[in-house]
């Protein structure tokens, strides 16, 4: 389980800061799709393996700074389930 | 009789009342509306708190622990959960008193604001002397401007009669549901507008001046003063195990006079509702803790209790303790669209799917309450309401979504008649031609 959790992060947005750019479901779309005003829907927010740097990209280039990447770490996915 | 839940009661039709057999603890010896406890009255029944010292009392909080006292305001959350948090932050505390009461069906702390508002303000100068606070807020909603009186003649007396050892300042919030939030009044105090800010920081980790905040609804620390006078035991001889006291409870809808009544946690709410002179048969659905709750059908209210553990297979909760109850020869649908409407206007406009979600919600639910295209929009109310969950700064949207999809379940009924094209209010509604 600890090798598995390891590395795995998580992306969420600030609704607050978000301006509905649509710039993380052009780099993440199997992560994000885009509601009718084209503010993001965060249909899974676990990064699949070999996807952080796309996700780093995108949180880079938002406008509003309003994506977010945390890390997973394995306590407090163990706490959640 | 009140048919719209989203319209704010007129504050002088609120009646108060005590469930049968219960000695009353907020509401004994209640003064009279326009009447006022003054704080040599006061002192005579409740001493003072104990001088507020930095690094606080510990004792204070095991006291509170004891009692199991939980949040009123509609979290229901264990107050010394978030006093112990509070205390071992990073900086001196602050407390705030959240007085805003945005739910337009709900008055019971103003009530307690403008009637006894030493009741409310002991409890927070016991909350900031357990926790070691520099100072207090009272935050009073701009409706209620007897809540305002009330806080501003007791803070008043205060100066004159006592050095409680804290500053106590009086904050008024802009009439709109999300400025109620905790984060608002932090924002609000901090010197900006009262709407949600980003998190985290949340408040009890940094909140004004970025010093850990412990924010509670103004009833539960009214329930502080009492157990702080009377003794965690007798705070438990009321209520269940796991949710002891008593609480407020605002109903209104199909009742002689709407009514703020002091109830036992899980208390029957066929019996509050019977008591206070409401007739089962009559209702056709109630809204269990207000526009941010949820519309339960009669049999699931009438047979539940108001505590958490009875709510919760009905997907309720007691809240903030809001009953509606409504008439059955009013239509739900409207009564839905007319809330979810409401929302719509109550967005801070803030974050996206807030903004122009709730309003493709309320124009959906206005079609399907005007019976135009009635399936294409429950389609698309379905669709809406499930993507706005836990898109927002705050919950605000969730409860949107939670009233519109609960009320829709409830009044499943009446969404036929509408299919086609009739309602129960006993109009047909106007189809487009």
């Amino acid at each position: 389980m600890s090798a598995k959790t390891e590395g795995r992060y998580r992306i969420s947005v600030d609704f607050i800061a978000c301006r509905g750019h649509g710039m993380c479901a052009d780099f993440l779309p199997e992560n994000v799709s885009l509601d009718e005003w084209g503010y993001p829907i965060v249909k899974d927010d676990t990064l699949a393996p070999g996807r952080l740097r796309d996700a780093k990209q995108a949180a880079l280039l938002c406008p509003e700074l309003a994506l977010r990447i945390e890390k997973v770490n394995a306590s407090a996915e163990v706490a959640r389930k | 009789m009140e048919t719209h839940p989203e319209n704010r009661v007129d504050p002088d039709a609120w009646t108060v009342s005590v469930a049968p057999g219960l000695l009353p603890r907020l509401l004994a010896d209640l003064p009279r509306a326009g009447s006022f406890r003054t704080l040599a009255e006061h002192r005579a029944v409740y001493p003072s708190p104990p001088q507020v010292r930095k690094g606080g009392d510990p004792l204070l909080i095991e006291e509170v622990e004891r009692a199991g006292v939980t949040g009123r305001g509609g979290a229901s959350f264990p107050a010394h959960l978030k006093w112990k948090v509070v205390a071992s932050g990073r900086g001196r505390p602050m407390v705030i008193v959240n007085g805003s009461e945005g739910e337009p069906a709900s008055s019971k702390d103003a009530v307690l604001m403008s009637r006894v508002p030493h009741l409310v303000i002991d409890g927070a100068v016991y909350a900031a002397a357990a926790i070691g606070a520099e100072r207090i807020f009272v935050c009073v909603g701009a409706h209620s401007t007897s809540a305002m009186a009330g806080v501003e003649r007791a803070l008043e007396e205060r100066d004159d009669a006592e050095d409680a050892g804290i500053p106590i300042e009086m904050r008024i919030v802009p009439d709109r549901y999300v400025a109620g939030e905790e984060r608002s009044l932090v924002h609000m105090i901090n010197g900006g507008p009262a709407v949600p800010t980003s998190m985290p920081p949340r408040p009890f980790e940094r909140g004004v001046k970025k010093r850990p905040t412990l924010i509670h609804n103004a009833e539960t620390l009214a329930h502080v003063t009492t157990i702080m006078v009377n003794g965690a035991a007798w705070y438990r001889s009321a209520g269940t195990s796991d949710e002891p006291g008593t609480r407020l409870v605002s109903l209104s809808g199909a009742l002689p006079r709407p009514v703020i009544c002091e109830v036992e946690a899980g208390a029957s709410l066929r019996e509050v509702f019977e008591a206070n002179g409401g007739d089962c048969s009559l209702v056709s659905g109630v809204l269990i803790g207000g526009n941010f709750g949820t519309w339960l059908s009669p049999q699931d209210a009438f047979g539940a209790r108001l505590s958490l553990a009875s709510l919760r297979p009905t997907g309720a909760s007691p809240g903030c303790g809001v009953l509606f109850f409504l008439p059955s020869d009013v239509c739900g649908v409207a009564v839905v669209a007319d809330i979810a409407d409401w929302y719509s206007r109550e967005s801070a406009r803030q974050c996206g799917p807030c903004e122009f979600g709730l309003e493709a919600i309320a124009t959906a639910m206005d079609a399907v309450d005007s019976a135009l295209d009635v399936d294409p929009m429950l389609a698309r109310i379905e669709r809406l309401t499930s993507e706005i969950r836990g898109r927002g700064g705050c919950k605000f949207p969730d409860g949107a979504a939670q009233m519109v999809r609960s009320g829709l379940t409830v009044f499943a009924d009446e969404v036929q008649l509408h299919r086609a094209g009739y309602c129960t209010s006993g109009r047909i509604s106007e189809v487009a031609v």
